[in-house]
């Protein structure tokens, strides 16, 4: 039997390593892969917390369980818009990295 | 809590079914008169329209809630007079949005884009009326998407494409660290209902540093929905690039959105930490206030001076947050409504000057007084109460404001606000002063304003007048809103 901690630093690190992908890749695509990590660590952490409670608990609560399943309705829907995006940008610019979108500054 | 349907459950979201079946009907006709560019042109803005205005009107009539309110679909959504003033202003602002958008070429024929619109003030209604954390998480994600889309609907411009995927990424990363600080809250409580969260945020057993930490990582993602510093680095790019009626309506419905989710889960679930987080919203309006009013100082751009306005103007607003009181929530909704007529009035009117001189930049308002008397007086009223002088309707909202701050002891908040105002009024006479004195330029080719634009120039004119004179109907739905939430 794992510890409810070890998940929480597991998605806590999941979720710095995420974060850190996402603020320092260039490429938009990394960015977004970074975001996708992220989610997956607000999942873990989600899914780890029900089963706590769940253990907890006599009466199941599904709270924890609709919750991520929504996550990954959601971060399927934003990566489709994203991409969409990303390969509109493409097409204008030839160039998928974000710094050099620089038409908008000041 | 039944599972039995009740009527009250479907009253409850009426106006999101009107939105969604309203949103299949165009899309419908897109396809109906898909050879026939001219009737798509002339009609989907009104149908948008008129359709939202149907809807607001039955809504009034069927769907307004009783009482202190309920709550519906097992907890998930709170039926309050809160929620249902909040609906009144997303949808007032996409009616608005739709008739402006009528007089942009690449807009006004795309049925999708009106469909968009729609969704995403469905989201909105959704989150001004969310009870739990998980429909505010897909209200959220169901307003913010559309949004994305409709910033870089144009894509044959760069402008636009650029403004989408920087919006898009922005978006993405605060969404992802809010839903974190989301899976802490369920973690550290047990429930995503925000009414329960209250009480199990008070009951004290919290480790140390754990509610605050949460409280951070949500306001991020709240910052960014209100476009308040140091979340505001989207907002200049995405309002200059987007089609002008997109950033009309992310600057007035998506911002107000921002606000009635802050609203809500600060003051419900995060009641027992109110000393924490006003702290931090003085700290947020501060920065938003100075940031957006300097910076704007710099602009040649319009739009991009309107955007860092409007990064201002969420500072302002959120004194009215940090005061952490009914007269400072009844202050951030009379707000709200002011800001949405005025700030959709001065994008509409960008938007006809751009498209009939070909450019965003301040000097393309030149001499417009006397290239059209009628618009310049409408953007005199417009930035006049924006820059909050009596009698239009941003001077009550400001007045509003400080007084919340004022009743509360914020005094420095007040002092640092009205001198961010002075600051304000300078940029904005400063356009003024290009309008009124400054040799009129060159019109590139003249297209009449279509009647769809007239007629909703004349309604945001019309209500920056009346919310400045009379005073009393803004004020009461503004009350109703708040004892519905600070009924706990």
């Amino acid at each position: 039997m794992i510890p409810l901690a070890w998940y929480l630093i597991f998605s806590a690190a999941l979720f710095c390593i995420g974060l850190f992908g996402a603020l320092a890749r260039k490429n938009a695509v990394a960015i977004l892969m970074g975001v996708e990590l992220m989610l997956n660590a607000v999942n873990v952490n989600l899914i780890a917390f029900w089963h706590y409670y769940a253990q907890m608990r006599s009466t199941p609560y599904v709270h924890g369980l609709a919750f991520t399943t929504m996550v990954f309705v959601v971060a399927a829907a934003e990566v489709a818009v994203g991409l969409a995006l990303v390969i509109s940008a493409y097409r204008r610019r030839q160039t998928p990295v974000v710094d050099e979108l620089t038409l908008l500054k000041g | 809590m039944s599972s039995a349907f009740t009527p009250e459950m479907w009253r409850s979201i009426f106006p999101e079914i009107g939105l969604l079946i309203l949103a299949i009907v165009l899309l419908v006709f897109d396809l109906i008169w898909l050879k026939q560019p001219q009737m798509r042109a002339r009609w989907l803005g009104w149908m948008t329209s008129i359709g939202i205005v149907l809807i607001m009107g039955i809504s009034a009539g069927i769907s307004m809630p009783q009482g202190q309110g309920s709550v519906e679909w097992g907890g998930m959504l709170r039926f309050d007079a809160a929620g249902f003033v909040f609906r009144m202003i997303f949808m007032s602002a996409a009616a608005l949005t739709a008739l402006f958008a009528s007089q942009f070429e690449a807009l006004k024929k795309r049925g999708e884009f009106y469909a968009l619109l729609l969704i995403s003030t469905l989201g909105m209604n959704l989150m001004a009326s969310a009870a739990d954390l998980i429909l505010l998480f897909l209200a959220i994600e169901t307003t913010s998407l559309p949004l994305y889309v409709m910033a870089g609907f144009l894509t044959r411009d760069d402008r636009s494409v650029e403004a989408g995927i920087k919006y898009f990424l922005f978006g993405a990363i605060t969404s992802a660290v809010m839903l974190y600080g989301f899976s802490l809250i369920y973690g550290l409580t047990g429930t995503t209902q925000i009414y329960e969260l209250r009480s199990a945020f008070q009951a004290g057993n919290l480790p140390v540093g754990l509610a605050e930490l949460v409280i951070v990582l949500v306001l991020v993602g709240f910052g960014f929905k209100i476009s308040a510093a140091p979340f505001h680095f989207w907002a200049p790019d995405v309002y200059s690039g987007a089609p002008t009626p997109v950033a009309g309506f992310l600057s007035t419905a998506s911002k107000a959105a921002g606000f009635a989710v802050l609203l809500r889960v600060l003051q419900i679930a995060f009641a027992g930490q109110g000393s924490l987080w006003t702290v931090l919203i003085a700290v947020l309006a501060t920065a938003s206030m100075l940031i957006g009013n300097y910076l704007a100082l710099a602009q040649r751009s319009i739009k991009r001076l309107l955007a860092y306005s409007s990064i201002a103007h969420a500072g302002y607003i959120l004194i009215g947050v940090a005061a952490d009181s009914e007269l400072g929530t009844l202050s951030v909704i009379y707000y709200l409504i002011a800001y949405l007529v005025t700030n959709l009035a001065a994008f509409g009117i960008v938007n006809l000057i751009e498209s009939r001189v070909g450019s965003d930049e301040i000097s393309a308002l030149a001499g417009l007084n006397r290239r059209s008397a009628g618009l310049g007086l409408a953007m005199l009223a417009a930035l006049l109460s924006l820059g909050g002088i009596p009698p239009f309707a941003g001077f009550f909202a400001k007045l509003l404001v400080f007084a919340a701050a004022v009743e509360r002891g914020l005094i420095w908040l007040v002092l640092v606000g009205v001198f961010n105002a002075v600051v304000g009024l300078y940029y904005y006479l400063n356009v003024l002063k290009v309008i009124y004195l400054h040799p009129p330029v060159e019109e590139k080719e003249v297209f009449p304003p279509t009647p769809a634009w007239r007629i909703a120039l004349w309604v945001c004119l019309a209500g920056i007048l009346l919310i400045g004179f009379w005073f009393a109907p803004w004020y009461s739905l503004a009350q109703a809103a708040t004892s519905a939430i600070w009924i706990y």
